[in-house]
Order: C-alpha cells, then structure tokens, then sequence
C-alpha cells in the first residue's frame, strides 16, 4: 500500500459516521477508508461515539409481540446467518464500494469524452451530489475551476498536481468555495479519478460553454 | 425519556454466542437490552413510533444474521449495533444505498487478540466516562449529530469539541486495525 498523504477531515469523518453526508460523498469516503488505514481507524474510532450515544439515549417500550417477530425473523431464511467474510484480494484498481456503483471493474465503466480526452462517467446516486469517474490522460491539464459547494477527488490510478499538492493513489483532496485550482495529470500515466461535487462546478471562459453538456 | 446509564453487562460475551451457537436465548436477552434504545434511537432520528419499532426489529434480526462479522477487537456491541441501525435508518428514512468499506481481508480461522479486545473495552468505558462528564450542552451538540439535526453553525461549534480522548483513541484504534489485519 502507498503512503497516502492527503485524509478526511474531521466534519467529513463525523458525517459519515452519524451518517448525514449525501450519496455520493459516502461513496467517495467509503472508497478512501478501503484504501486508508489511518481513516478507517478515525472512522471506528468516531463510530464508538455513536456506540456510546445509543447506550446512553434512554429507553422507549418495544412489545414482546416486536421479538415474537424478531424470533420468526431469525427462524426463517431472510435473516440466515451470513458466514464470516473470506479474504479477498485488495490490489483492484477500484475497490469494493466503487465496483458496487461502477457494477464491475474500471473496465466495465462506460465513459464518454467531454473534450482534450478527458472522459467522465457518472455514477447513479441520489441527487443531493453528484459522484463521477474522470479519466484524465497523462500531462492533461483539466480546466481551471472554482466551486460553488464543496469538490472531493479521490486519485485511483497515475498521479495529479496542483497548487495544494501532490495528489496520489489513495489521496484525497477536499476544496471548498475559497480555492480555485487547475489540477494537471502526471506524466507517466492516465489520472483515473472519483469526484464528486454538492454544487456545479465555475468554469472560467470557454469551458463555460460546455457546461451543460458537461453535467458538471 | 429518561437517560439510561451505559451499564457494564458483557454484551460481548452474548453476542459471542449469538455467533458461535446461535444461541436464541442469548438473541432474547440482547434483544431486551437494545431494542428499546433502538426505538429511542430511531425515533429521536425523526421516526414515527411503529417505523422505528418496526425498524428496531430488522436491525436485531440483522445483528443474527451478520454476528460472524462482530470483531470483538474492533468494536464494541453497542457500536457495532449502531453502525447497523444508522445504516437501517438511511435506508428507511431517506431511501439510499450506504456504501461500505471494503472488508479487510480476514481468514475464517482468525481469532482476535485477547489484548486488542481488553483495550477496547477499557477504551469504551473511558469514551462513555469522557461523554457523561461533558456538559450537557455539549453533550446534546453530539447526540444531535447522531440524529441528523445539527445546523450548519453547531457542526462548526462541534469541530472544537473538546473530546480530546478521541484524538487518541484513533492511534489505538490503527493498531488494532493492523493486528486485525495481520491475523490473515
Ligand atoms: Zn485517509
């Protein structure tokens, strides 16, 4: 595993715990948290609050007619008891979460061009945010665009720079309404990225165009 | 509502023979305890009573179903049961899919180690101590958290919270996340 350098933050680690985030953003947090470690530990960690949060919320009377149903619950097969999970191989490109929403591996992804060869795929989430795959060739600058709401970009595959950093495999970066940035795909191989965004994007000059065909 | 005191009952050990013997009568007993907190729960989340009851039923029986994923090491019964009931309510209450972490890759024989298990237990008592000693005020901020109904500008005053204990309990938590995954 690589060192991953740029995490969640602790309202988005919180979020996705009480589970209020949309979608699309617990897509792209669940994604990152496979491939993280250090965010899967936050993760738990914030998960114990809640733990402690149901033991100490107080009681509310459930008829015995409720375990009665519990118990047939059990006894039937809907609720057989799953066996415990098998090791499974983590070297895919996408890992579990994403293949759930891609339907299958990166290669089963439909993407279509939205111009410089950059290619996009939008996922199917609720419509609160919007998450998509970007396929960026290598050197490929993408255009330069501010935010409305917030934009997290998850690199999955080669390498993007911008003015906050190196961002690779495993890393994610989180910008909000104050930065404007031109991310540039490395060198050595395609940039294949998880975005997603709560608000349109701000194109600056002709990109602006094209927005609406964009659906970004 | 009264609040209820986190008690000490090893909830772990019941759940253990829920997965290991299926053992119904430790089902009823889990039951009794959670279920009516589960209610509460999901009623303060925004559900009617027959919803949340309704839904506090599925969540147990999912709790049967899942019990060969419980890792004692990892979380605690308390823990491990919210984190099905959040997934149940987003499912109930706004109709969407949670996704999920990829699972470690964990072999059928591994067995968690005895002192991950008693470390997380003392770190359970210690967070639940650490949240009974907060204000109230503070208190009420991180519940309203869990139950979806903080405003823009309380999540702010949230990110400042002293739960320093948390901070350090994520360090704990990586080393037990490693040792998991090294019982391959
Ligand atoms: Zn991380």
């Amino acid at each position: 595993m690589t060192t991953i350098t740029h995490h969640l933050t602790d309202d988005l680690i919180l979020g996705y715990s009480a589970g209020t985030l949309p979608e699309a953003v617990n897509l792209i947090i669940a994604t990152h948290i496979s491939l993280c470690d250090e965010c899967r530990a936050a993760i738990e960690a914030q998960d114990a609050v809640g733990g402690a949060v149901l033991d100490t919320i107080g009681e509310m009377p459930v008829s015995d007619a409720f375990l009665d149903g519990a118990l047939s619950m059990i006894r039937g097969g809907d609720f057989a008891p799953s066996p415990r999970p098998i090791k499974i191989a983590q070297d895919a490109v996408a890992p579990a979460p994403l293949r759930d929403y891609i339907g299958g591996t990166l290669d089963d992804v439909k993407w279509r061009p939205i111009g410089m060869g950059v290619k996009q795929a939008i996922l199917p989430t609720s419509r609160e945010a919007t998450a998509r795959l970007l396929f960026i060739p290598a050197g490929t600058a993408m255009p330069d665009h501010g935010h409305r709401g917030l934009e997290l970009t998850l690199v999955l595959q080669g390498a993007f720079q911008d003015d906050e950093g190196c961002f690779r495999r495993g890393d994610i970066e989180i910008a909000d309404e104050d930065l404007h940035h031109t991310p540039v795909a490395d060198i050595s191989e395609d940039c294949i990225c998880l975005a997603v965004t709560d608000a349109p994007l701000r194109l600056k000059g002709l990109a602006r165009l094209a927005q609406p065909f964009l659906r970004i | 509502m009264e609040q209820t005191k986190a008690d000490t009952h090893d909830w772990t050990a019941v759940l253990v023979r829920i997965r290991d013997d299926r053992d119904e009568t430790a089902f009823v007993e889990l039951f009794r305890h959670f279920a009516p907190r589960l209610k509460a729960f999901l009623m303060r989340s925004g559900g009617d009573p027959a919803l949340a009851e309704e839904c506090a039923q599925e969540v147990m029986a999912t709790v049967w179903q899942k019990s060969a994923q419980f890792d004692p090491a990892r979380a605690s019964v308390a823990t491990w049961i919210f984190t099905i009931a959040r997934n149940r309510r987003i499912d109930a209450l706004r109709k969407q899919k949670r996704p999920e972490p990829e699972d470690l890759p964990w072999g059928p024989e591994a067995e968690p180690d005895q002192e991950d298990q008693l470390g997380l237990q003392q770190d359970t008592e210690t967070l639940t101590e650490a949240m009974a000693a907060l204000p109230s005020k503070q208190r009420d901020l991180i519940e309203k958290a869990y139950f979806g109904d903080l405003t823009h500008n309380e999540i702010a005053d949230l990110t400042g919270l002293p739960l320093g204990t948390i901070k350090s309990r994520i360090r704990l938590a990586l080393q037990r996340l490693r040792h998991a995954m090294d019982r391959k």
